[in-house]
């Protein structure tokens, strides 16, 4: 379906609602992504992109998707950083795929990938 | 920068560190006076004098590094292009960029995923009201966040994830028209 008017929007919202009914939650993931002119320019935008579009086709509603700006690793980006239960880990060297993956591993299955790790804080 | 929509991105997120509640981009394109012009306006808090004698200097910046390279490639680009760069700001009042380009010329980068520039600025700050304008010669399209919302019925930022995608096709196809000349 082609999405064209605000009723057309308005009809996917409807249908969401339904939708979120089902699964409440409270948001316990924080996902920053790093969005200096070092990280948009090395792919941030196509990487949070990607990760918002995992989280709602997961329906995942204990998540929240921010933005930072340069934390100083610019050779490393794009950079996220994934804080759950007190952990923060930062994944550098990313791309679009490489996010869904850090969603489907870390967030839902609670696996870190250690390969892409930049940096942890406790 | 590939797409000029990540130039876009980078100056509108300094607009949203200068704490701008509302953030206006216009996009007016010319053919015939071979005009492209981007101007992008907040009403965040503004800069001074000293502040903005220095901007244009890749080695200044407002935040806690070394380096702000978002507004030197942007004029770089203006330049390269056959156009400048201007930046009018008040303490207090807000700031307003515009880049002038020669819509012909063979350096300027196409305008690139606009959609996905704006869909990631209303994941990030849904509180932050954008209005955006894309003029083509007699073509023009427009909206503004807060009414959409308004009219959606959409609250708090996890009411505004299921719409993201719809959101960003919705702009896509007004985008595709206003190419079109529709």
């Amino acid at each position: 379906m082609k999405i064209t008017s605000i009723e057309d929007l308005k009809r996917i919202k409807e249908e969401a609602q339904k939708n979120t009914l089902l699964r409440e939650g409270t948001a316990d993931i924080k996902i920053v992504v790093c969005m200096g002119t070092c990280g948009i320019a090395a792919g941030a935008r196509q990487v949070m992109s990607s990760l918002l579009d995992e989280v709602s086709k997961r329906n995942l509603k204990n998540v929240i998707i921010t933005q930072a700006g340069c934390i100083g690793l610019c050779d490393r980006e794009p950079l996220i950083s994934v804080e759950k239960g007190g952990e923060k880990v930062y994944y550098g060297d990313l791309s679009p795929d490489k996010a869904r993956q850090i969603i489907s591993s870390h967030v839902v299955n609670g696996q870190i990938i250690g390969e892409w790790v930049v940096h942890t804080e406790r | 920068m590939k797409e000029l929509a990540l130039h876009i991105l980078d100056i509108m997120e300094n607009s949203i560190r200068a704490n701008a509640s509302k953030i206006c981009v216009s996009l007016v394109e010319n053919s015939c006076s071979n005009q492209y012009i981007l101007t992008i306006q907040d009403n965040g808090k503004g800069m001074d004098k000293e502040v903005l004698a220095r901007v244009r200097d890749p080695f200044f910046t407002g935040q806690n590094k070394k380096v702000g390279m978002g507004i030197p490639l942007l004029e770089q680009l203006a330049s390269m292009c056959g156009g400048k760069l201007d930046i009018v700001s008040q303490p207090g009042e807000g700031t307003m960029i515009q880049a002038t380009f020669q819509k012909s010329h063979i350096d300027l980068p196409p305008l690139g995923d606009l959609p996905e520039t704006l869909m990631v600025l209303f994941a990030s700050h849904p509180e932050v009201e954008i209005e955006y304008e894309h003029v083509k010669d007699n073509c023009r399209w427009s909206f503004n966040t807060k009414k959409i919302f308004q009219e959606l019925g959409l609250q708090g930022p996890q009411d505004i994830f299921p719409v993201l995608q719809g959101i960003k096709e919705w702009i896509q196809y007004h985008e595709n028209q206003i190419q079109e000349g529709v």
